[in-house]
């Protein structure tokens, strides 16, 4: 199994998320910006940073990227793709998830270990946790306040799209307490914690982390995508 | 070419016309100093000469007041078989195994950070790295000691703010975890804080790079950032020079940082060190480009002819001394072979970095022994000089050194003659009052706004005693660093503030269980044309000196900052000092918190009664004097050892430094870490009047607090007592939850005293910004 992880030019938790890609067994793939091929990766990880420096809005330039282009068409196709703090700004960007992330209501960058609650197990990411399970996991933001329109949040709410919400106080304000939501598919899934780096006790907080990235091992049959190159050995 | 048509300054006009005024006092130079510009070159300078010698001449840049002094961190450097590179270089370079090197390195950035919080704090972070960054190694995290005047003076919640959110916006964006440092608040620094920063980076021990600009024929590349007028002067006319009333006129000479530029920079140097493409490098800091053309050319005894006007420029009417003197951020200087330039080049259009081919190396004339270095400017010779006559030949000063006059009777009105509380009600609302003043309370407010976590390798991070970074994920290989320093020690005694300083870094490193291997510092002092001031750090340097010898590690680099004052007033003199220790296996690291109910509870070290220039001296009674606690490097060597042999040998689950606040703050912390209580029985012998209140808040040296699973306590006592190192049970650790027990003196739960420890900086700093309005409509 392949999960690739796109660098960006300003991507900072690239080599984190294919750590953690490694630790619960797959191979990480690295892919590029430029690079539009997706190189046979059975799912995909937009990892935190600062793509493009975060100019104009965070993930305004970044779903431009040629990748960007290629992870958008596989991703209606039912390709996993998780987009952790910055990649859940790009998912928003691309619209490939609906709603926005704007500036922590303090308006400070916060880095603690955060409780969160996993409100939906049934998404390509979350299959490994069960519902209401409560689990610690780093958030460092600057942008992850999650807003969006009142008839928004109560679609997401009966739709089972929201997947995870924050517990005890709110890190950055994010409207209904919302940590990850999904795509309506359930393939795609944005969250502003940072699960890749909870994946080893010895540098995180829990290993709770990994569990987003065996649970897409299980959710993916190898083949079932086809791509549209041949795969390089 | 006639005069008429140039509106710039060339040699050629400098022969002409011999004795135009020239500026020299208003960029900091003195008339000797002016006097011997004109001598080297047998001229007057172009006015672009005389701003590259205004700046290398400047304190910052030259050390020529420090210089003198230290020489002592060579002359007395004990021996060590792992330094690679050591002062004078970037960074000094240690090697941590047979094939991996780290370098690290501590700079100032005061001045600009004041002037401009958020830019000047951001734009010190990013010096720092490029620095690590030249030295070949990639940068793996940041560390800042801060020090900011009182924590309720309103001109407090302009600056501390706006330096925190700096130092995080440019570290984070950067990708480079913060796993250490301080926040101290002192009146002492109110028109002047203290903003440090320390990079530590990672290199394969074939992959040191040089800074000579090697081979004539050789090109000179800039690349990164386009050149503007931000900066202009900084070191000079910044870093230089005392403040007044006009600083914030200085505002165009803080510099500009955009830390996505220095990312890809970052990551373009890494993969032209990697392809092995360049013959030399260095960074472009402090005096810019004219640093880094004459260090480079210095180094090698080489020349270079450079045509500046191919300098990419934001600002396309800036003259041609504001282009060598700018100090706009993001760029680094290359030497490269000609036949890989265009290999050169392609590595920085792969990251979007502009890399320009601005000059060529020469060889010096025939007969000589160094090239020049020439610079024109659209055709015109603007600057002809020798450059090692900026580099090396820069004043030296043997400055005045007096004693202050007021240090006797400093001296002499200790605070270990004031009065005490003696009963237990006393002491907990004591505690309670320490754990929430502002330097013994929690940081959080501060460290929550920095990364720790990012690049997945940080195994302890602040509040930790030292940051612990996992260099080899296969081997476990890894080093650990501490920053400390005791303004109010080193104000009653700077050469054992010095050295205390030294043994708090040592010390801290060590209760993680690391080997401490090497040193480097930043001394922030005032004005040394003050003769008082000068000797203080000519007593702290002599400190340093002799206590990394006694210690056995050697200084590998540091940084000099003088003139922190406000008018008269210089600051406190404020060495801090940096160790960095290897430990051979992170998974072995020894964590500060108390974390399994029942262990035992140890205090190592020997309690005296020494309470001047303590935190509870300045908390309870705003008094300083006396001298400070006793070094005893021999005894923090055998603290040391001994931490480090239980740590391999798996004897203690966790261990805490004592410093500022004693006893009491050391349990406090251990506690609140991971919400577990402790029992404490004092010794007979301290348990009766007074005597407790000096127990707990006494800041004797040399001990640590630690604990010990059930079972090996015999075994861990019989390891200390062969050190002949001190060893006291005190209790032992509570249930989860649970309380701070003193027997026969007070309890405290540990809800109570989070309240206390955690509430003091949201309430000081929380609301000084508005908040962003969510609202569902």
């Amino acid at each position: 199994m392949k999960i690739g992880v796109v660098t960006f030019p300003g991507s900072l938790d690239d080599g984190d998320a294919a750590r953690a890609a490694r630790y619960a067994g797959a191979e990480a793939v690295r892919l590029w910006h430029a690079d539009p091929e997706l190189h046979g990766v059975d799912a995909v990880v937009l990892p935190g940073g600062f793509s493009y420096g975060d100019y104009l809005r965070c993930g305004a330039i970044a779903r431009f990227a040629p990748v960007m282009e290629t992870i958008a068409r596989e991703a209606r196709d039912g390709l996993p793709v998780l987009g952790i703090c910055n990649g859940f700004q790009i998912l928003c960007e691309a619209h490939l998830l609906p709603g926005a992330l704007t500036r922590n209501q303090h308006l400070h960058f916060r880095n603690r270990d955060q409780r969160v609650r996993i409100e939906n197990a049934t998404t390509a990411w979350t299959g490994d946790f069960s519902a209401g399970q409560e689990v610690v996991i780093p958030v460092k933001n600057g942008e992850g306040c999650f807003v969006g329109s009142t008839e928004l949040l109560d679609e997401l709410e009966a739709n089972g799209q929201i997947v995870a919400r924050y517990v005890g106080e709110n890190p950055n304000g994010s409207m209904r307490d919302i940590a990850a939501i999904r795509n309506e598919a359930g393939n795609v899934v944005g969250i502003m914690p940072h699960p890749e780096h909870a994946v080893d006790l010895l540098t995180g907080p829990s290993v709770d982390g990994l569990g987003f990235f065996t649970s897409v091992l299980k959710a993916i049959t190898p083949g079932r995508r086809t791509t549209t190159e041949e795969v390089p050995a | 070419m006639t005069s008429v048509e140039i509106d710039f300054d060339t040699v050629e006009q400098a022969r002409r016309t011999p004795d135009e005024e020239q500026p020299f006092a208003e960029l900091g130079l003195q008339p000797d100093e002016y006097e011997r510009i004109r001598q080297i070159l047998g001229r007057r300078p172009t006015q672009s000469e005389l701003a590259m010698y205004s700046i290398m001449w400047s304190e910052h840049c030259s050390y020529k007041s420090s210089k003198i002094h230290l020489r002592q961190f060579g002359e007395k450097k004990p021996v060590s078989e792992r330094v690679l590179a050591g002062i004078g270089e970037n960074a000094g370079v240690i090697a941590i195994s047979d094939d991996i090197a780290v370098t690290f390195k501590v700079e100032s950035h005061n001045h600009p950070s004041y002037v401009e919080p958020y830019q000047g704090a951001a734009t010190g972070v990013g010096g720092i790295v490029r620095d690590i960054l030249a030295m070949g190694a990639r940068p793996v995290a940041v560390m800042d000691p801060l020090r900011f005047g009182a924590a309720d003076h309103p001109d407090t919640a302009r600056v501390l703010p706006g330096v925190v959110a700096g130092v995080g916006g440019y570290g984070n964006c950067l990708g480079l975890p913060n796993i250490g440092g301080e926040v101290v608040f002192d009146p002492c620094y109110q028109g002047n804080p203290l903003v440090n920063a320390l990079c530590v980076g990672v290199l394969p021990v074939d992959r040191l790079q040089r800074k000579e600009a090697d081979g004539p024929g050789n090109i000179v590349v800039l690349m990164g950032a386009k050149t503007g007028r931000d900066g202009i002067g900084g070191v000079s006319v910044l870093a230089s020079a005392t403040f007044d009333e006009g600083s914030e006129q200085r505002r165009p000479s803080v510099q500009v940082g955009d830390p996505f530029m220095e990312k890809l920079l970052i990551e373009s140097c890494l993969e032209l060190y990697a392809a092995d493409l360049i013959v030399g490098v260095q960074d472009l800091g402090g005096a810019g480009l004219t640093c880094a053309l004459t260090e480079t050319s210095a180094s090698a005894g080489t020349g270079m002819k450079v045509q500046l006007e191919t300098v990419p420029l934001r600002e396309p009417s800036m003259s041609p001394h504001e282009v060598l003197a700018s100090e706009s951020q993001e760029r680094m200087l290359l030497i490269v072979e000609p036949s890989r330039l265009n290999a050169v080049l392609g590595i920085a259009q792969l990251w979007g970095v502009l890399a320009t081919p601005i000059g060529v190396v020469t060889a010096p004339e025939p007969g000589e022994k160094a090239g020049r270095l020439t610079i024109t400017w659209h055709g015109e010779t603007v600057v002809d000089v020798p450059p090692g006559s900026l580099v090396d030949d820069g004043p030296v000063y043997a400055r005045p050194l007096k004693e202050p006059n007021d240090l006797p009777l400093l001296q002499a009105d200790r605070a270990e003659t004031l009065p005490k509380p003696a009963d237990g009600d006393g002491l907990r609302a004591l505690l309670l009052r320490m754990i929430a003043s502002p330097n013994l309370c929690d940081k959080s407010w501060v460290t929550e706004q920095y990364d720790r976590y990012v690049l997945g390798n940080t195994v302890l991070a602040q509040p930790e005693d030292a940051g612990l970074i996992r260099i080899d994920e296969n081997s476990g290989l890894g080093v650990a660093i501490s920053l400390d320093g005791n303004a109010r020690y080193a104000r009653l005694d700077p050469y054992a503030g010095a050295q205390l300083a030294l043994a708090e870094a040592y010390r801290n490193v060590a209760v993680t269980g690391a080997n401490p291997v090497a040193v480097t510092n930043c001394l922030n002092f005032g004005s040394p044309e003050d003769p008082a001031v000068m000797w203080q750090f000519a007593e702290a340097v002599r400190g340093l000196a002799d206590g990394c010898l006694e210690l056995g590690i050697p200084v590998t680099g540091g940084n000099v900052s003088f003139y922190n004052q406000t008018g008269a007033a210089a600051i406190h003199p404020t060495p801090v000092v940096g160790v960095l220790g290897v430990h051979d296996d992170v998974a072995q690291r020894v964590p500060m918190g108390f974390s399994y109910a029942g262990d035992a509870v140890f205090l190592l070290g020997s309690t005296r009664t020494e309470l001047s220039g303590s935190e509870w001296a300045w908390v309870e009674h705003n008094h300083l004097g006396g001298t400070p606690p006793q070094v005893d490097l021999p005894g923090e060597r055998r603290l040391g050892e001994a931490l480090g042999e239980a740590a391999d040998r798996g004897l203690v689950r966790s261990a805490h430094d004592l410093s500022d606040g004693g006893l009491a703050q050391a349990l406090v912390e251990s506690s609140l870490r991971r919400g577990f209580g402790v029992d404490v029985e004092l010794p007979a012998e301290w348990s009766t009047g007074t005597l407790p209140f000096v127990y707990l808040f006494s800041e004797s040296t040399g001990r640590a607090l630690v604990t010990v699973p059930p079972g090996h306590e015999m075994a861990f006592t019989a390891l200390c007592e062969e050190r002949q190192l001190p060893v006291t049970k005190l209790g032992t650790v509570a249930a989860e939850g649970a309380a701070l027990s003193v027997q026969g003196q007070f309890s405290v739960s540990l809800d109570e005293l989070r309240e206390a420890w955690t509430g003091t900086l949201p309430r000081l700093f929380g609301s000084t910004i508005s908040t962003n309005v969510v609202q569902e409509d």
